[in-house]
């Protein structure tokens, strides 16, 4: 069996490998491996190459910029996602706007730590993605499988544009697949995760399995419901979804994130504006309730969406 | 002022080269000025007036592949780093046949691939990125490459200041980083940006090679620019350059800068390093008056025939932009 974390590890040893370009820069990456042990003895695997940041998420981001501009493949560690707003300018205002000024490319991979796990409270549990899928000239990843952690995260660095990397840290050691696969399917495609009948959830990260579980429960109730991960939010690839829903004609997204202005905002959008005449009901989003991540596990626990929360909101869709 | 050592010969043909380039510099700018007052330029004009001497001493000690990330203030370093009168009014004018195609406008233009980067507009930001790409080098095995930026007392105050010069020391990269201490932030003065006495104090906090320089004197600026480049291409790390002057100008040419203090206009400070330099040709006997003015008829024509040249070319069409921020094809219509 092989982990998320695990699988993430393994692509980064891979691209090492296989591409002299790439280097890892980070905080706590090198001997020590990284604060989750993503870069676990990879400082000796490629001497010179993993290499320790000062505490500097800004540095850190300018540094792969520049890198990247001479033609190498940096890939950079936050030490948790929450930390990259400290990098943000470099990220949406340098690296997001390089191709479109000068036609050089900005290929970098900036990897978020993302979501919560019990206890992290507000700084260490953050979804960030949808703050980087606001911004044009980003691609960003929301990997809900092992598979998807390793054959993204190669498909990231091969990738022209700067990648944010949104690994969630939930599923580090939760989540195992018995091998790593030998294709991975397009990163830029969303994918029909669960076929069923009745409606459509629509989601992406951790969150993927509270819907599988919720979709478990909903069984007992009579109802099939099928599952759509988005795999990568921007783009948004929104032809899994729409299908989906012209076989449903009910859709609830969720998402671990925040609700304003979101990616289960924009999804909403999107089938609100493309699929009307598909839809039976009105569409739902159900998020994260809209305050800090509270530290608590009670707290936390009832601030996410979880499979019990996610079959609730279902049920009243079906409902309407 | 400089010593009587060099004043000698031996500096001649690049105190020549500097300052010719400065007074192209300095003539271009007064065209984008007048260009602007005229309503021809969309958006601001930002000019380096008075830091010609500083700017061009960092682009004319660069070589061919090094690193060079200017600032606003620098069209004199950067047109002694390769940059053209055609590419700078283009940009400026937003022509569609400028590096930056219309997308991006007046100081913000560069050609990264050939290692002149192209800054954003957020001060301190380029540092990090500079010691990137000179990381980059190293990774290739390149040595004697040097990377230089330039930032103002202001960018000092900024987080990415701190971040990137610090990086930059503990990685011991060939970085030179030059400030142009020219006493006003836009409109703040110094002592409303730091409480240090001395912005060089900074160097030893940082662990890296400092310099001062009177940057109102071109000989100064080329000898210790001279030095802190050789000293970052030989290995000996950071090198931060302190140059101090008087901004000439507003901060772009829509302010008046009647703010600043009549005292530092008349104080050495405030002298124009271009006229400082006129001066020490003249008094070297290597320049007269009239080849000085001849020169300046010539840049002025140069600039002139440009200027009418670009005005007649096409700006960029809306209808032929892709309107794609990344380029990676799959997101075509994302």
């Amino acid at each position: 069996m092989i982990t998320y974390l695990e699988a993430i590890r393994s692509a980064l040893a891979k691209v090492l490998a296989d591409d002299p370009r790439v280097f890892l820069y980070g905080q706590d990456i090198g001997s020590f491996g990284g604060a989750f042990k993503a870069t676990k003895n990879l400082a000796v695997e490629f001497p010179g190459r993993v290499l320790d940041s000062p505490l500097s998420e800004d540095a850190i981001v300018g540094v792969a910029i520049g890198a990247a501009i001479e033609g190498m493949r940096p890939v950079v560690e936050m030490q948790f996602a929450d930390f990259s707003v400290c990098g943000f300018n470099q990220i949406v205002n340098h690296a997001a706007t390089l191709f479109y000024r000068t036609e050089v490319p900005c290929p970098i991979v900036v990897r978020l730590p993302s979501g919560g796990t019990p206890g992290s409270g507000p700084f260490h549990s953050q979804s960030m993605e949808a703050l980087y899928a606001h911004c044009p000239g980003l691609i960003v990843m929301t990997p809900g499988t092992v598979e998807d952690a390793f054959s993204m995260l190669i498909e990231a660095v091969a990738i022209d544009d700067p990648v944010l990397f949104c690994e969630h840290k939930f599923l580090y050691n939760h989540l195992k697949a018995d091998r790593l696969p030998d294709f991975g399917m397009p990163a830029l495609k969303s994918r029909l995760a669960r076929q069923g009948r009745d409606a459509t959830i629509v989601t992406y990260g951790a969150m993927l399995h509270e819907s599988f579980a919720a979709a478990d429960e909903l069984v007992e109730d009579g109802y099939e419901i099928e599952i759509v991960d988005l795999r990568t939010v921007k783009p948004l690839d929104t032809d899994v979804v729409l299908a989906s829903v012209a076989r449903t004609g009910r859709m609830l997204c969720v998402s671990e994130a925040w609700p304003w202005g979101g990616v289960a905002a924009e999804v909403v959008a999107r089938v609100t504006a493309e699929g009307f005449g598909l839809l039976d009901a009105p569409p739902q989003r159900l998020n994260a309730k809209d305050t800090p991540v509270p530290y608590h596990p009670d707290l936390w626990t009832a601030h996410r969406p979880t499979a019990s929360a996610i079959a609730s909101a279902m049920r009243r869709l079906l409902e309407m | 002022m400089s010593s009587a050592n060099e004043r000698s010969g031996s500096q001649r043909p690049k105190y020549l080269k500097a300052y010719r380039t400065m007074l192209m510099a300095r003539v271009l700018e007064e065209k984008l000025a007048s260009l602007y007052r005229a309503g021809l330029i969309k958006g601001g004009v930002f000019l380096g007036r008075g830091q010609e001497a500083l700017s061009v001493s960092v682009g004319i000690n660069l070589r061919k592949g090094d690193i060079f990330a200017p600032l606003i203030r620098d069209q004199a370093g950067r047109m002694a780093f390769g940059d053209s009168v055609l590419d700078t009014l283009r940009t400026y004018l937003g022509s569609q046949l400028g590096s930056m195609r219309g997308r991006d406008g007046n100081i913000h233009r560069g050609r990264p691939r050939e290692g002149y980067y192209a800054m954003i507009s957020h001060l301190g930001a380029m540092i990090p990125v500079v010691a990137g790409g000179l990381m980059a080098r190293r990774f290739r095995g390149e040595t004697g490459v040097v990377g230089a930026t330039c930032l103002g007392d202001g960018g000092t105050s900024t987080g990415a200041f701190h971040e990137g010069i610090n990086v930059a020391a503990v990685e011991k990269l060939p970085l030179v980083l030059v400030i142009a201490n020219n006493q006003y932030a836009y409109s703040t003065p110094n002592q409303r940006q730091f409480a240090c006495k001395d912005l060089l104090d900074k160097a030893a906090g940082y662990g890296v090679a400092g310099h001062r320089v009177d940057a109102t004197d071109l000989a100064d600026c080329l000898k210790v620019m001279g030095t802190a480049i050789d000293l970052a291409r030989r290995g000996g790390g950071p090198q931060l350059v302190i140059g101090d002057l008087l901004r000439l100008v507003g901060h772009g040419e829509h302010d008046d800068a009647a703010y600043v203090d009549p005292r530092l206009k008349s104080a050495p400070l405030g002298r124009d390093c271009l006229r400082t330099s006129e001066e020490f040709l003249m008094s070297n006997g290597w320049v007269s008056a009239e080849q000085i003015a001849r020169w300046r008829a010539e840049a002025k024509n140069e600039v002139d025939v440009t200027a009418a040249k670009v005005q007649r070319e096409p700006p960029p069409d809306p209808a032929e932009e892709d309107w794609k921020a990344v380029s990676t094809l799959a997101e075509a219509e994302a």
